[in-house]
């Protein structure tokens, strides 16, 4: 079958998007043409493209089962979801209407709760609900509103009407998701996307960003959280600090985060976890997630918070069966109707249901079946079905059922929704909207317009150029880069080390060989003769993991490969000349790592993390390996080890025939000119300290830095002996505590 | 009956503690009908970097204070003076408590005193299946019911200082029948909440020399833990002390209360230390 739209049939009786009495309807046409147009062979290497995009730029969502949890690929459905400009603005103008109708609902539950004492909200079902945070009541928020950005996921019914199926209100996810499958499925139809006339989505993150006043940054739970690529994401797009509770304090009432710099303040924090984690002082006891005093600060009005804390609770699902009639009680009707719910306290109707916990904020459908238990803890809805949208399934188009997911941003001018979002589309034919809890994949979301659409980017149009600086560096950050930097260099230097023992193994095809067993001291914890160990990138892995928002996608997917590759490389290699071919090939992949960092990142703060991480470590690293190999008791053959693990075999033969430990002390402790030698490292952590912030102090690091610098700059081989190289390993280790005492607490 | 609070609590490290914040709930909440405050005073040395006094939610008088780092002990030190109204309960009006759960659904009130904050479980108290079936042996009047599980408790456990933690689950203290007042007050309110009647948690003082002729209480020197249970719109809340084996009246002075010990702790904040920790309390409580 070549023409996929030829064999494409809906299923009788439900809605498609894309047909309609067996014709493709009028807005779906150019599209529909464009793919009849492809061949096989075509379309799956455009969908490959798109999906090589979403791999290349690291796009993952982490899922959870019992045994723990995995990243994964994100599930990208490659064909857009088609809606005409003049039905989303409708979609629109309802979901501004919900949205102001769920502020004034906030406001009243935070605040005089006549909602409650007039009867239009039961007083149980705000009370007994966990994501009420009772410390949140009387808090009005600084500037006024609750809620800021907002999401709703909508179906539409056999009448092509929509349908609000849930609210999210907590901290709603996907926006950076959605900005994501765009890309790729405009990489994929990239030749019909750029004429097609497409509602572009950057419009709408700059007014999202525009709307974030003052020093802005995102709170997220951290890098386990199942969304934490989005946030990294988002962060990057929009120019965010991306941080966790721990980056930040309450000094004063006023919200602050850490940095190298000291406490800066915060006015706007985009909260990515749920409210009662936010402070363990006064929320959630047990958080570990939150920042202590964050309420506090609250209570003064010292920050803005998107969304308010205690949101939450206009997610709970029974909400959903009074809102209509609130929205009347305030004098109007919903123009878009909710999914029909009863709350069991008023009683149970004899309509067919989905029963699911009263207090629930799931996403709609998500919950496991409930059939019976106290009436007051329950709510039934409607057992919506949804529209279909095509989708390729094994190679063939097929009819999915879908829901999208719609975002809404305050702006100083009121609600402007994205034009587009996301669709979640079935795994399964089953159009009843409770089968979408299987999961499934995500789909592009494309607004037609009639006419041309404006190219847009997230720099304001015709706005003159300014060039900022990076904004401060958190702590927490630093601290990363720094560890980041000594963790990379620590397993080049293992690595090195290994592969000299795996030559000389070879070479004297006896592992108790006297210069073997002379490198066991640097091998400490290593067991050499079992191979390559397998776990030498991890602690760097880690360490990249909590810098998402800093990294490149390139350097990231760098050292992820990096890590796969030594981890199925050490179940395969033996000892010998194996593991030593296979550590150069590794070799090569980490210097690749560290040249993309190297040739890539901005040269501020952040960057001197890195680079004195790396300075510290190989200068430790390199004076052990000198107080070991170049002692004069080591054996024979050890100060050519020595300048092979130094990698400086050429640069030692161009200066003398002979080996003798003096020629190797001085290429590399003593000279600054060899990338290798310790006194080139300590040149470079003098020059890099001195350009860290609030360098013009003279404080214990910089004291210390100066001594062990002038020390070794004046040093000559021959009293350069092994107890002088320990000490001044320890001096070197000395250095990074103080580095850490001044900068990174 | 007038009362002069004085109250001390004093926290010693091995090693410095590390900058902090605290939210202290420590001394005597104003309460309309039970309890004037005259007069009250909180000491905390070394001195806070910062300091905010606030109600919360429950109506309670907190302090949120930030101290600095390096300090090895810290001591919080309060004086009040306290007039006691409450007089313990008079005739009972409350229903059956058949007809509880209709009482309860048709309020409409959120505020702090609501009974609807009473109900469902809380971080610290949830349902225990056995506690609920220990509770159910009562019958009567709800405040009948409220007075025979606390008699039944007072009854059933002993008191140990030794048994229990600060953070042992009511499960925990009500399997071994032993604890101090803060088992007996969190067993009892997971048995009430498990039957229906909307409980929470009382901490506060106890007179500390009885009147002539009657017997120390049990808890006066450290600061207490009791129950106020809701006995309907007509009785209201009554406050009840099963480590005593009383109504709270003249020899109670309450600090605060909350759905548990969480909403009310003394001294909320963690802590971070390395070594070992030791603290002294010492309340003080004289009638004028």
């Amino acid at each position: 079958m070549t023409d996929p739209i030829a064999g494409y049939r809906p299923f009788p009786g439900v809605r498609d998007e894309m047909m309609e009495g067996g014709e493709v309807r009028p807005l779906w046409r150019g599209f529909a043409r464009h793919l009849a147009g492809l061949s096989p062979d075509e379309r799956a290497q455009r969908f490959a493209r798109g999906d090589q995009y979403l791999r290349d730029a690291g796009v993952f969502f982490r899922q959870y089962d019992g045994a723990g949890s995995d990243e994964r690929d994100w599930p990208l459905s490659h064909v857009p979801v088609l809606v005409d400009e003049g039905e989303w603005d409708a979609l629109a103008a309802g979901l501004a209407q919900r949205a102001d109708l769920l502020e004034a609902v906030m406001a009243d539950l935070y605040g005089p709760a006549r909602l409650v004492t007039e009867g239009h909200i039961p007083a149980s079902l705000i009370a007994q609900s966990p994501e009420w945070l009772r410390p949140m009541v009387g808090v009005p928020p600084r500037g006024g509103h609750h809620l800021h950005l907002l999401a709703f996921d909508v179906g539409r019914g056999a009448d092509g009407g929509w349908w609000v199926l849930g609210d999210r209100t907590q901290a709603p996810s996907g926006a950076g998701f959605a900005l994501e499958n765009r890309v790729a499925t405009a990489r994929t139809f990239s030749d019909f996307y750029a004429e097609a006339h497409v509602h572009r989505l950057a419009g709408f993150f700059r007014s999202f960003r525009g709307a974030l006043e003052g020093n802005a940054a995102i709170l997220t739970p951290g890098p386990l959280t199942d969304t934490y690529y989005e946030h990294a994401y988002i962060a990057r797009y929009l120019g965010l600090m991306l941080l966790q509770g721990e980056d930040l304090a309450v000094s004063g009432g006023r919200l602050m985060v850490r940095t190298v710099s000291g406490l800066k303040p915060i006015t706007t924090l985009w909260r990515r976890m749920d409210g009662a984690w936010a402070d363990p002082l006064e929320l959630e006891a047990g958080s570990r997630l939150g920042t202590p005093g964050m309420v506090e600060a609250l209570r003064k009005g010292s920050f803005t918070m998107v969304n308010a804390l205690g949101s939450g609770v206009l997610e709970t699902r029974a909400l959903m069966a009074f809102l209509p009639r609130i929205a009347k009680a305030l004098g109007q009707d919903l123009i878009l109707p909710n999914v029909r719910t009863w709350w069991f306290g008023e009683g149970r109707p004899a309509e067919q249901m989905v029963i699911s916990p009263a207090l629930s904020t799931r996403q709609p459908f998500d919950d496991p079946p409930v059939t019976g238990g106290d009436p007051m803890m329950l709510a039934g809805q409607e057992p919506v079905r949804l529209s279909t949208t095509p989708a390729f399934i094994d190679g063939a188009l097929v009819p999915r059922p879908m829901s999208l997911r719609v975002f809404l941003v305050r702006t100083p001018d009121g609600w402007r929704t994205m034009p587009g979002g996301f669709a979640r589309i079935g795994r399964t034919a089953d159009t009843a909207a409770i089968a979408m809890q299987k999961g499934g994949a995500a789909a592009d979301v494309w607004v037609m317009s009639a006419g041309r659409v404006a190219a847009d980017t997230m720099m304001p149009l015709g706005a003159p150029y300014v060039r900022t600086m990076p904004p401060v560096l958190p702590t927490r950050a630093a601290d990363n880069l720094f560890w980041l930097g000594r963790y990379v260099e620590r397993a080049e230097g293992t690595m090195r080390l290994l592969r000299a023992w795996n030559v000389r193994l070879a070479e004297m095809g006896d592992r108790r060989a006297p210069l073997l067993a002379a490198m066991d001291p640097l091998l400490a914890g290593l067991a050499p003769e079992q191979g390559i160990p397998g776990g030498l990138i991890a602690p760097s892995l880690r360490a990249a993991g909590q810098l998402r928002d800093r990294l490149s996608p390139d350097g990231w997917s760098a050292l992820t490969d990096l890590d796969r590759t030594m981890r199925s490389l050490s179940q395969k290699v033996a000892p010998g000349d194996d593991a030593a071919r296979a550590l150069s090939t590794l070799l090569r992949k980490l210097t690749g790592f560290s040249g993309l960092v190297q040739e890539n990142m901005y040269r501020f703060t952040g960057w001197r993390f890195l680079e004195l991480g790396r300075f510290h470590e190989r200068a430790a690293g390199m004076a052990s390996v000198l107080a070991v190999l170049a002692d004069p008791s080591a054996p024979e053959g050890a100060l050519d080890l020595a300048i092979e693990v130094g990698d400086s075999v050429m640069a030692h033969r161009a200066r003398t025939p002979v080996t003798r430990r003096e020629s190797v002390i001085d290429l590399l402790a003593l000279d600054g000119a060899n990338p290798r030698a310790v006194m080139f490292q300590l040149d470079g952590i003098r020059e890099q300290v001195a350009l860290l912030p609030e360098a013009e102090r003279m404080d214990p690091l910089r004291r210390a830095v100066l001594r062990a610098h002038t020390r070794l700059a004046t040093e000559v081989p021959e009293a350069l002996d092994s107890a002088a190289l320990w000490d001044l390993r320890d001096r070197i280790w000395s250095l990074s505590d103080l580095l850490a005492e001044g900068y990174l607490r | 009956m007038l009362y002069q609070v004085r109250l001390s609590i004093t926290y010693d490290y091995d090693s410095p503690a590390m900058a902090g914040r605290h939210l202290l709930r420590l001394l005597p909440a104003h309460i309309p009908g039970v309890q004037t405050v005259r007069q009250s005073a909180l000491a905390i040395s070394p001195r806070p970097s910062e300091r905010a006094e606030f109600t919360d939610f429950f109506g309670n008088a907190a302090t949120a204070i930030a101290l600095a780092a390096d300090h090895s002990r810290i001591v919080f030190t309060g004086t009040a003076v306290v007039e006691r109204l409450a007089m313990g309960p008079g005739i009972d009006t409350s229903p059956p408590l058949e007809a509880l759960a209709a009482e309860l659904a048709a309020l409409r009130d959120l505020g702090p005193d609501s009974p609807l904050h009473f109900i469902a479980d809380s971080p610290r108290i949830a349902a225990v299946e056995a506690i609920t079936a220990y509770a159910a042996q009562q019958a009567g009047s709800v405040r009948a019911v409220v007075e025979g599980l606390g008699h039944a408790l007072h009854r059933d456990m002993s008191f140990d200082a030794r048994a229990t933690t600060v953070d042992t689950l009511p499960a925990e203290s009500f399997a071994a029948r032993r604890g101090v007042c803060q088992d007996f007050a969190q067993i009892m309110i997971a048995g009430l909440r498990g039957i229906g009647i909307p409980a929470g948690y009382v901490s506060g003082f106890l007179r500390t020399l009885p009147p002539a002729g009657q017997a120390r209480l049990e808890g006066a020197d450290a600061m207490h833990a009791w129950v106020r249970a809701w006995c309907g719109a007509a009785e209201g809340w009554v406050e009840f002390d099963p480590t005593n084996d009383c109504f709270a009246a003249q020899d109670h002075i309450a600090v605060a209360h909350g759905r548990d010990y969480g909403d009310v702790a003394p001294v909320a904040g963690v802590l971070r230390i390395s070594g070992r920790q030791r603290t002294v309390q010492a309340v003080d409580v004289i009638a004028l």
